[in-house]
């Protein structure tokens, strides 16, 4: 047994860490590191400046653009990231429609989708869950009926992320009312821009506008842009699972915000001492990185038994619910340290650059919105309770 | 022992509660919330003719006080409704420390117009470096011009941009946190020298950082005796405490009705998710929650006006140990169990799960109590 990285793999962590500290622009790593707003610029600047070194598919193969990095690789490289502070690169592309598309599209789709996704120009967005249809997906109604060349679609997504700056949306759609739910679904990719999709915001607790609801009616998609065969939807998006929750854990960006909680418990007083020698707090902090340490040894477990080529299975699910825990304990840690100047909520102020008069400590300004913000980690991507479903029946068997 | 009330303590419960689900209800809040000043001065001239201002002021200035259960009850009510106004700030807290430390002078001078809710007085006391610390004060008052001259800097004075006069703590003597040479100042939020920062605070109420620079007061705004004043202020926050304790549980139970509703009514996999037992043992979990917080909320109304001292500190941390721990499991479980739902602006869980995160970390922390609970055990 080994629990540290090879040579050549700690080679390739120096050659990563040697292009970030090189090629992340300042002005984004601030933003990203002190909790501020992150604009849809940032995102796609960064994917670009990747592409540009040839790692704009850190997950994807070789014949499809990508690095052909295998997952232990994968997993440093997002690690890096992560701690250096880099925007997050959009999942819907890369890890999402990416891979169903070249495990389950035609030379036609792998020529006309692959490339823009990998040097940025197409921002893709995820279509699945319903307003009657969330843990329960596959009961899912909006309806696309063959008609000649194209389908034509019907009906209502709900908390699309960001599908405010999307150019695609991949959907799954139902095509047959008849028989099992599940054996009805197809799976579409639909042009934002086609006549009848309205993109109408929701605005989330914090202020912010991340979701949306996406209504079609009678939008005509051509067949062309169905993927695979009608109605096997269901298998594709299943696949697709397996890839979403592929380092879900966070364990990079947990490691970077335990470093800022202990660098803000150090600056915080209490009794007139700093925080972090504070006998309570210190055990709250040192129990959430005692946590994150064996999260990390069980997601290393689960990345070896893939390279062996075991498939991602049902493992992921407990990285899944104890990586978003952790995240959110850290958040409502950070809360905890700045005390009274949690409260202080002037949304203004988590735009860069802002100006205004300085309310506690710079990096209170956005702690109490994280925090609430970061909920959302247990509940979607298949929610907590739902991921303990698959673990009892799956791994338990019960 | 009896948890039972008066015919008049009851009818005063219902009352406020009809008002507040009557001209309270989740449009007419989040007008308010809208709103250039964050409140209403209508509402809050409503709840004055109710008589609710005077609870906690004494008999002599046209007041109720003590009203122990009748605070409770109104708080609990104002918790239910996520009431935004000043109450809490100026009828409890504010109230409390002009009675329990003003001249009987001063009494009558600010208490009449505070028990119709005329006159908004809030405590202007934490600071940046005080984090909970009730003694640690760096605000300082010299004596100067026509009596005292005031420099500091107070941090998140809630309901500031609504007073009309701040109950400004400062070291009149003593340094760091000693208790000797704190006193308190009766500061129109009009003086010069007194800037505030204001800005909304995450739970929807409004909040300010006050600056004073050389702010000169007559010899008459000191309340009470120079340098005495740790055992009022004391004495005015964990009242204040109490009360918040008692508001916690009108949240907390708005909070557990709205998820077993939401529940029942939410269908997934052909089932109301309230089905689901994995759901229904986390909603059993969150009423022990509730009903262990209204127990501790009772106990720290009973022991707030204790004249034994560390009882009184002892008891009022307990129970908000108990109420900080109940507000962060029913908060986050409430909005786990509305799924997406639960995280927009949309449904009220959101806002009840932001007040009860205001709640946790105000008036001291969980392990700001759980701390003086220890000490005060010894
Ligand atoms: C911020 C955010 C971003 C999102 N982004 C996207 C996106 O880009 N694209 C997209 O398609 N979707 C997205 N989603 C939707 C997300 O996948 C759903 O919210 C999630 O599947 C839960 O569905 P629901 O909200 O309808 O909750 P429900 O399914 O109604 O669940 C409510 C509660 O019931 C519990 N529950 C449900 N079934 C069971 C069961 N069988 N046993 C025990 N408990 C159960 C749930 O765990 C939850 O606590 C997003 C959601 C959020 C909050």
């Amino acid at each position: 047994m080994d629990l540290t990285f090879t040579e050549e793999e700690r080679r390739f962590r120096d050659e990563v860490r040697a292009f970030l500290e090189a090629s992340l622009p300042a002005a984004m790593r601030h933003r990203l590191l002190e909790g501020l707003h992150v604009p849809p610029e940032d995102t796609v600047a960064w994917q670009r400046i990747l592409f540009r070194k040839g790692w704009g598919g850190p997950s994807w193969a070789t014949e499809f653009g990508g690095t052909g990095w295998d997952p232990v690789r994968q997993f440093i490289f997002e690690e890096e990231c992560a701690a250096a502070g880099t925007p997050r690169l959009l999942p819907f592309g890369l890890k999402m429609v990416g891979p169903v598309i070249q495990r389950f599209g035609n030379a036609a789709q792998h020529a006309r989708f692959l490339p823009r996704i990998l040097s940025g120009e197409d921002w893709w967005c995820q279509g699945y869950s319903e307003p009657e249809s969330g843990s329960d997906l596959a009961s899912l109604r909006t309806l696309a009926v063959r008609q000649g060349d194209h389908y034509l679609v019907t009906g209502q997504k709900t908390w699309i992320t960001l599908a405010q700056h999307a150019d695609w949306i991949f959907c799954l759609v139902r095509t047959d009312r008849t028989g099992k739910a599940q054996a009805g679904i197809s799976f579409l990719l639909i042009d934002m821009k086609s006549p009848g999709v309205e993109v109408r915001p929701i605005t989330m607790l914090d202020g912010g506008h991340e979701v949306n609801e996406v209504w079609f009616e009678d939008v005509r998609v051509p067949v062309e842009n169905l993927v695979g065969e009608e109605n096997k939807g269901w298998t594709y998006a299943k696949f697709l699972l397996g890839h979403e929750r592929a380092n879900i854990a966070g364990i990079g960006g947990s490691k970077r915000e335990l470093i800022r909680l202990k660098r803000i418990a150090a600056e915080e007083r209490k009794h007139g001492r700093p925080l972090s020698e504070d006998p309570f707090f210190a055990a709250r902090l040192a129990q959430v990185e005692i946590d994150l340490m064996a999260l990390e040894i069980t997601n290393l477990r689960v990345l070896s038994a893939e390279a062996e080529k075991r498939a991602p299975g049902p493992e992921a699910s407990l990285l899944k619910i104890k990586g978003t825990e952790i995240q959110q304990a850290l958040t409502e840690l950070m809360v905890q340290a700045v005390g009274p100047y949690a409260l202080p909520f002037r949304i203004e102020a988590l735009q860069d650059g802002f100006a205004g008069p300085p309310v506690g400590p710079e990096y209170a300004a956005p702690l109490a919105a994280t925090y609430c913000n970061m909920r959302k980690t247990s509940i979607y991507g298949g929610s907590n309770e739902i991921q303990k479903n698959i673990i009892s029946q799956m791994i338990l068997g019960l | 022992m009896h948890f039972n009330l008066t015919d008049e303590q009851r009818a005063l419960s219902d009352m406020v509660q009809r008002f507040l689900s009557q001209e309270y209800a989740s449009d007419a809040r989040r007008k308010i919330l809208r709103s250039p000043e964050g409140w209403s001065r209508e509402i809050w001239g409503k709840l004055g003719e109710m008589g609710l201002m005077a609870l906690q002021v004494p008999e002599e200035q046209g007041g109720m006080a003590p009203a122990t259960v009748e605070t409770l009850l109104t708080m609990g009510a104002m918790g239910k409704a996520l009431v935004v106004e000043p109450y809490l700030s100026s009828a409890v807290i504010g109230t409390a420390l002009v009675r329990g430390l003003g001249t009987p002078a001063q009494r009558d001078a600010l208490l009449p117009a505070m028990a119709t809710g005329e006159r908004i007085a809030v405590p202007a006391h934490g600071e940046a470096g005080s984090r909970h610390d009730l003694s640690r004060v760096a605000t300082t008052a010299r004596r100067g011009g026509a009596g005292w001259i005031l420099d500091g800097r107070k941090a998140v004075v809630l309901h500031a941009p609504a007073a009309d006069l701040l109950l400004v703590t400062a070291r009149t003597a003593g340094a760091g946190d000693a208790q000797a040479g704190l006193s308190v100042f009766v500061v129109p939020a009009t003086a010069p020298g007194v800037k505030l920062i204001p800005y909304p605070t995450i739970d929807g109420q409004r909040g300010a950082d006050v600056v004073l620079s050389g702010v000169e007061l007559p010899a008459d705004a000191l309340l009470g005796q120079e340098g005495q004043a740790f055992e009022g202020i004391s004495a005015a926050f964990d009242l204040g405490v109490a009360a918040l304790c008692a508001e916690a549980v009108g949240v907390l139970q708005a909070t557990l009705d709205a998820t077993t509703e939401y529940t029942r009514t939410r269908k997934q996999f052909g089932v109301p998710i309230a089905r689901f037992q994995a759901l229904q043992h986390r909603m059993a979990d969150m009423l022990m929650h509730v009903e262990q917080a209204r127990s501790m909320s009772y106990l720290a109304a009973m022991h707030a006006s204790s004249t034994d001292v560390k009882e009184r500190r002892r008891m009022v941390s307990a129970a908000k140990v108990t109420v900080g721990q109940a507000c962060r499991y029913v908060g986050q479980q409430a909005v786990q169990l509305h799924g997406g739902m639960g995280v927009t602006d949309e449904l009220a869980v959101s806002h009840c799960f932001k007040r009860l995160l205001a709640i946790e970390l105000s008036l001291g922390d969980t392990d700001h109590h759980l701390e003086r609970f220890i000490t005060e055990s010894k």
